[in-house]
């Protein structure tokens, strides 16, 4: 205790910070009073250690230091912190501003606002600073609020300097602040204008380490949704290095797919047509499923695509035929009645696919063309023999093909039709099954024009959009670039539940119709004014979203091995429009506008 | 911030458990162990459990693990991570489980220097001995604007070294099309200058020699680089500095200047995207014939000028998994197959300039039950280059400037190394 008074600030600093470690009421309580002191010592150190302590001691108790105002004549330790902001050491100054963030984020009733004037004056001291407090600077930074666009604009290129800084926290505070501050400017030259500043320093942090270059680039994921114009022109670098770590290659080959654009698409495809051929499975197939959907993506390059996908489905690897039999299934239904002369080259390898994705996909290929494909009655009979023992959705596919088999050419699918629907209906403990097998079993009895509208029906149109993040999740996001959410890319509070939620905050500057979610609006408004009828799929796997995060992004992990997939896409056996698959599925989108973008599921961002 | 930090060895033993925060309760170390030490599917550095996060990083054979508890800045832990490995290094040599072993008590203190929220003070890897000082110098400094230097370094010989270190990194395609090509240089200096000296920096960079202002767009138009490759000026995608560097004059004058930390530190790391001059070209034929032969024709240049040699350079060439037996031939140098590895390692010890070496080799296979294609990884090379700068950068100046005006010596050397240097064949 009386180390506190020492004359070496040395001695006073580390007494002070050993007595905040102990976390006994009697001590806590103790230091109070020297603290108060302290933080107004005259050595920075000490002043330091002391603001330090204040955040410390909140967390052992916060009532005290709240309580701390009370008596007469001495002020609280909050309002010694708030007091610390005005010292004349840039040191103490960043220590300060941490520990009235830490207890910010710990209380709900404390509010931090920082205006015009104080933001230049701690943008001032910012070079001063350690890069540990230049982190936290700018951190703080994002609790101010420009009035208007000048001040935004002033403010973004008076921190941008730190872009070039060799500490990667400090590099991706900078471009969140920034990132933020874009919302308040209107000057659209302005915003390109950053944005191009933003660019190389993002690319120039693929030089460190690999979980930095991880993070950096589930970052670069974020702000490609946002600022499409930052990394337009880099698609090169982010090609995978042999051994880059496999969680950099995936993430890498996510942002390839989503840079990629119909003049770099050859050069793309070269390099994912190598990544195919790489060792780890869960890589390839991902690379394998990329090639699919950038044929639905990007419309002139398709065929490009689907040769490339043919080419690999020759070197008749097992999972590589699999996951290229999933994808073709999507290039189907995504343009109809063209590609059909690929239809020869799969059913060469009908014998190499087991796994029930890749084997549904198959069959739905063979009803939907069972008109086109010579022996599909063999081929769907080879697929029946072993009905029973085959999980629900290759059965849900087998019967429905059986029925589109029916109806296309009646000779030759009468004997299979009634097989196949008694084993639905009456040896089946599936009530999904069962349920669908009567209704075919109804339909076809009835009148057969009706079953083959409803079965042929149009099928809701796909699109690679559905991996985008929803707007209002993305506008949170951004505002989190760095932090360990922006990894999972899902809203802080599912990740962690406890945080504060962070919202753009209302100013006269703010560009509020540019602002994801009043742009996805107003996109809501004209789709729905022209197309109200508008129905799409809904998440198939919602069960994900409420469950444990990591359960979620291990499941997306193992994505592959697992059943049941995601999202609209995988789903294409789904028979004819809505009414065979049962409301359960579909989400209409008058009610609810925000599920026009189908939430993505856990860690993978893009269902590839 | 960091709720505490944790130290594994690979078996999982915790080595270090040190606590910054209450809430960092001793069976999260079990936690980690059981979910990510014994958990082969793990493919993330980043671990979230319910509201704890595991950062891991892994160095040697030692885990260092970050624990915290809400969406903090992860960049702000790793980069914490990787200084702690740099202080640990700088402190013992090597940071691995032995040293960690050796020195529980030292890391401990470490950890604690390093305070619960801002993680800070010797960060700076220092190896001085500070003990007999005066107290208020070491806080003067620890909060002052210059932390990274004492004020009163005394050196009779003033020096400093300038090291320019590039690693290149290549990917070509089979067909021989440059996939990739850049580079990354890092420039080390080592001061050993008296007093507090102020220095200036020149680079041959465009930027720095027209000085027109503020960053120009990268994408600039395509005949004015050719130019100015020609007047011999460079063009720096992005650079970044060390702490000490003016950042706000650099951006206003392009002027680097800073105070340099006494001894070696990194002043700074750039990239360079255009007009790499690749040291090496690598040719490689690679041919299967049948099930049971693969025959190698690997032939390698030197694309640089007859009076520089590289030294060090080592081909790996890649073979089958059921390689039985290879035989090799080279014009320069030595080649053996390791089969651990599945590779070739063809060592060349001194390269000069402009020559060529082939390397021809024919890998008998075994025959498998299970035909699994061959996914042919790159070939990779690894070299060092001194006196050669891929991307063409020279250092025009340092000057140093300091009250005592003495004279100093300056010291600059070049040198190429093989980032990640792959072709596919």
């Amino acid at each position: 205790m009386c180390d506190m008074e020492d004359p070496s600030p040395l001695v006073r600093a580390l007494a002070l910070r050993t007595m905040s470690y102990i976390h006994v009421p009697q001590f806590v309580e103790a230091t109070v009073e020297p603290l108060r002191i302290l933080l107004r010592d005259n050595d920075p150190y000490v002043r330091k250690t002391a603001a330090f302590c204040v955040a410390k001691l909140y967390d052992h108790d916060r009532d005290l230091v709240e309580g701390s105002a009370g008596k007469q004549g001495s002020v609280g330790l909050i309002e010694g912190l708030n007091g610390l902001l005005k010292d004349d050491n840039p040191t103490v100054v960043a220590s300060a501003l941490v520990a009235l963030m830490d207890i910010w984020e710990r209380n709900e009733n404390i509010k931090l606002t920082i205006d015009h004037t104080n933001a230049s004056k701690i943008v001032q001291i910012l070079p001063d600073c350690s890069e540990w407090g230049q982190t936290y600077i700018l951190e703080a930074l994002m609790a101010y609020v420009p009035q208007e666009c000048s001040e935004a604009t002033i403010m973004a290129e008076r921190i941008s300097p730190r872009l070039q800084h060799s500490n990667s926290a400090v590099v991706l505070t900078c471009i969140r602040v920034i990132l933020y501050l874009m919302n308040y400017i209107s000057d659209p030259k302005e915003i390109s204008a950053l944005c191009r500043k933003l660019s190389p320093p993002l690319v120039t942090l693929l030089a460190k380490g690999p979980e930095v270059q991880y993070l950096a680039l589930r970052n670069a994921l974020l702000i490609l949704q946002r600022r499409p114009e930052v990394l337009r022109n880099d698609i090169r670098v982010f090609f995978c290095k042999y051994n880059d770590p496999i969680y950099v290659k995936v993430t890498k080959l996510e942002l390839i797919f989503m840079l990629a654009t119909e003049h770099n698409i050859e050069e793309v495809l070269t390099e994912l047509r190598e990544y195919a051929t790489e060792i780890d499975v869960h890589f390839v197939r991902k690379s394998v499923r990329a090639i699919g959907k950038l044929a639905i993506k990007i419309e002139p390059a398709a065929r490009l695509c689907i040769d490339t996908l043919l080419e690999l489905v020759s070197t008749k690897v097992s999972y590589i035929v699999q996951e290229a039999t999933v994808v073709i299934c999507n290039i189907f239904r995504k343009y109809p009645n063209k590609y059909e002369s690929i239809i020869s080259t799969l059913c060469e390898n009908l014998d190499s696919i087991d796994e029930p994705e890749a084997k549904a996909a198959m069959i739905w290929v063979i009803g939907h063309y069972s008109d086109r494909i010579e022996n599909c009655d063999a081929l769907l009979e080879e697929f029946l023999f072993s009905f029973a023992d085959e999980p629900i959705e290759v059965q849900l596919a087998l019967l429905t093909a059986t029925v589109k088999l029916f109806i296309k050419r009646p000779t030759k699918g009468q004997n299979l039709v009634p097989k196949v629907l008694k084993w639905a209906t009456e040896e089946t403990d599936n009530p999904d099954l069962r349920d669908r097998g009567y209704m075919y079993w109804r339909l076809l009895s009835a009148d057969l024009a009706t079953a083959r509208k409803i079965v042929m029906g149009d099928k809701p149109p796909i699109t690679a959009e559905t991996e985008k993040l929803d707007p209002a999740t993305l506008e949170e996001m951004c505002l989190n670039v760095g932090t360990l959410a922006t990894v999972y890319l899902k809203p802080v509070n599912q990740v962690f539940r406890t945080a504060r939620p962070k919202r753009i905050i209302d100013s006269p500057a703010l560009q509020r119709h540019l602002l994801p979610t009043a742009m996805a609006e107003s996109a809501n408004r004209r789709a729905l004014q022209t197309r109200g009828d508008e129905e799409r799929l809904g998440d198939a796997d919602g069960n994900l979203l409420g469950g444990d995060i990591r359960e979620a992004f291990d499941q997306a992990d193992d994505y592959f091995a697992g059943v049941g997939g995601g999202g609209a896409e995988t789903n294409p056996f789904a028979v004819g429009g809505g009414p065979v698959q049962g409301g359960g599925q579909y989400v209409v989108s008058q009610g609810a506008p925000q599920d026009m973008y189908s939430p993505s599921t856990g860690g993978d961002l893009l269902l590839l | 911030m960091l709720s505490g930090i944790l130290l594994f060895n690979q078996k999982g033993e915790n080595l270090i458990f040190r606590q910054f925060r209450n809430d960092c309760r001793p069976r999260l170390s079990d936690v980690f162990r059981i979910q990510v030490i014994s958990n082969a599917q793990v493919r993330s550095p980043i671990l979230t459990l319910g509201s704890t996060t595991f950062s891991h990083v892994k160095h040697e054979n030692i885990y260092i693990v970050a624990v915290t508890k809400s969406n903090v800045n992860a960049a702000l832990v790793f980069e914490f991570l990787y200084r702690l490995i740099a202080l640990g290094k700088s402190y013992f040599g090597k940071f691995d489980e032995e040293a960690v072993k050796n020195n529980f008590v030292l890391i401990y203190e470490l950890l604690d220097e390093t305070d619960t929220l801002k993680m800070y003070i010797t960060t700076e890897g220092v190896k001085s001995e500070r003990a007999v000082e005066d107290s208020t110098r070491i806080t003067m400094q620890a909060t002052g604007a210059l932390s990274w230097r004492r004020s009163d370094v005394k050196y009779r010989k003033n020096e400093a070294f300038v090291d320019v270190i590039e690693d290149v990194n290549l990917l070509m395609s089979a067909g021989g099309t440059v996939l990739r090509a850049d580079v990354s240089g890092q420039i080390i200096m080592r001061a050993y200058l008296s007093g507090t000296p102020e220095c200036k920096f020149g680079l041959n960079d465009r930027l720095l020699l027209d000085g027109d202002g503020l960053t120009r767009p990268s994408g600039n138009k395509a005949g004015t680089k050719a130019t100015r490759a020609a007047a011999g000026s460079v063009t720096l995608e992005d650079c970044q500095f060390h702490q000490c560097v003016k950042l706000g004059k650099f951006d206003t004058d392009r002027i680097i200047s800073f105070v340099p930390p006494d001894g070696e530190f990194e002043l700074m790391r750039y990239r360079a995207t255009e007009n790499v001059n690749l040291p090496f070209r690598v040719h490689a034929i690679v041919n299967e014939i049948g099930k049971t032969k693969v025959e190698y024709q690997v032939a390698i240049r030197a694309n640089y000028g007859t009076k520089l040699f590289a030294t060090n350079v080592v081909v790996r060439v890649p073979t089958p998994l059921n390689t039985a037996g290879i035989q090799t031939r080279t014009s320069q140098g030595k080649a053996k197959y390791e089969p651990s590895e599945n590779i070739i390692i063809w060592k060349i010890p001194r390269f000069t300039g402009q020559s060529e070496y082939v390397l021809s080799a024919d890998a008998t296979l075994t025959s498998m039950t299970n035909q699994k294609t061959w996914s042919r990884p790159p070939l990779s090379l690894s070299f060092s280059l001194l006196m050669f700068t891929s991307s063409g950068l020279l250092v025009r100046y340092l000057k140093v400037f300091e009250k005592s005006n003495y004279s100093s010596v300056k010291w600059v050397r070049y040198m190429t190394r093989a980032g990640s240097y792959e072709i596919r064949f």
